[in-house]
């Protein structure tokens, strides 16, 4: 598997919805196609609506792991 | 988690995944492709508008929830403004506004503003609200003016009724930055009668 290099890191931990996706999605927008981003969230809602949000919008959720409190995902711009 | 729980969620977001890279918010419709009729003969929608008719703190923050989602997910997303939705727009600064001693009257009686926004039940002379922000900050749950700002960032359009601007005496200054053009109904009538997904809240 390719290491997958990542541009930049949001922090939406202590976050609730909407907003770790409305940060994703200002900060995806702002990368090239192809760079990846990685999002840490605490909010358990996270999980279904990166998924739901990736889907929508065509990018690849990479990798998701989960430490327990808080949420990890790679998402890599279409 | 299932997939099973997931599948309610499907339709609209295949209708969104169709669509061609990031639309922004100046960008003509997106081509055809997506808006050809589904297997069901059903015509998929991908644009999205909120027709935000109240004022009060928890509509207006359902309406800023799913406008800012919305344009998040690169769904094409306006919001009508009219009535007491259009009392939100007016700059947090206002206190009195209007034209005539009626309307300036009604602006007395209901402090306009995104930041004086009051609860529909509960409002215990504004003690509601402010248990219910210091609640949301708790949770990390984001402000009104918060989601607005991200909103608008996003691209949301926010086209403000004229005929309530007219009625209630607010002229342009009043409004916050970053307001469309004024419309009337037909405008909304066109969205709806076109592909946008409506709601109203």
């Amino acid at each position: 598997m390719p290491v997958i290099e990542i541009s930049q890191s949001i922090d939406a931990r202590g976050l609730s919805c909407p907003m770790p996706i409305v940060k994703t999605a200002q900060t995806v927008k702002a990368i090239p196609s192809g760079a990846a981003v990685e999002l840490l969230a605490t909010d358990p809602g996270s999980i279904k609506d990166v998924a739901a949000w990736c889907r929508a919008t065509g990018n690849e959720l990479v990798e998701q792991t989960s430490d327990g409190a808080v949420y990890r995902f790679v998402i890599r711009r279409k | 988690m299932t997939t099973e729980t997931l599948a309610p969620f499907d339709p609209l977001a295949e209708a969104i995944a169709a669509v061609d890279g990031w639309p922004e918010a100046a960008e003509t419709p997106v081509p055809a492709p997506a808006a050809e009729p589904a297997a069901d003969g059903e015509v998929k929608t991908k644009d999205f508008l909120i027709i935000a008719y109240s004022g009060e703190l928890e509509k207006v923050w359902a309406t800023m929830i799913l406008a800012s989602t919305s344009a998040a997910m690169g769904v094409r997303t306006r919001v009508f403004v009219t009535f007491w939705g259009l009392q939100v727009f007016v700059k947090d600064s206002k206190r009195i506004t209007g034209e005539n001693a009626m309307q300036k009257m009604m602006s007395g009686m209901q402090r306009p503003g995104i930041s004086h926004r009051k609860l529909s039940k509960m409002n215990f002379l504004g003690m509601g609200p402010w248990m219910m922000r210091r609640l949301a900050k708790q949770y990390g749950v984001a402000s009104p003016k918060e989601l607005l700002e991200a909103a608008q960032a996003l691209g949301v359009e926010f086209i403000p009724c004229q005929m309530t601007m007219d009625m209630f005496g607010l002229k342009p200054e009043d409004m916050i930055e970053g307001m469309g053009e004024p419309a009337g109904a037909a405008t909304v009538i066109g969205l709806l009668t076109g592909d946008s997904t409506p709601l109203f809240i």
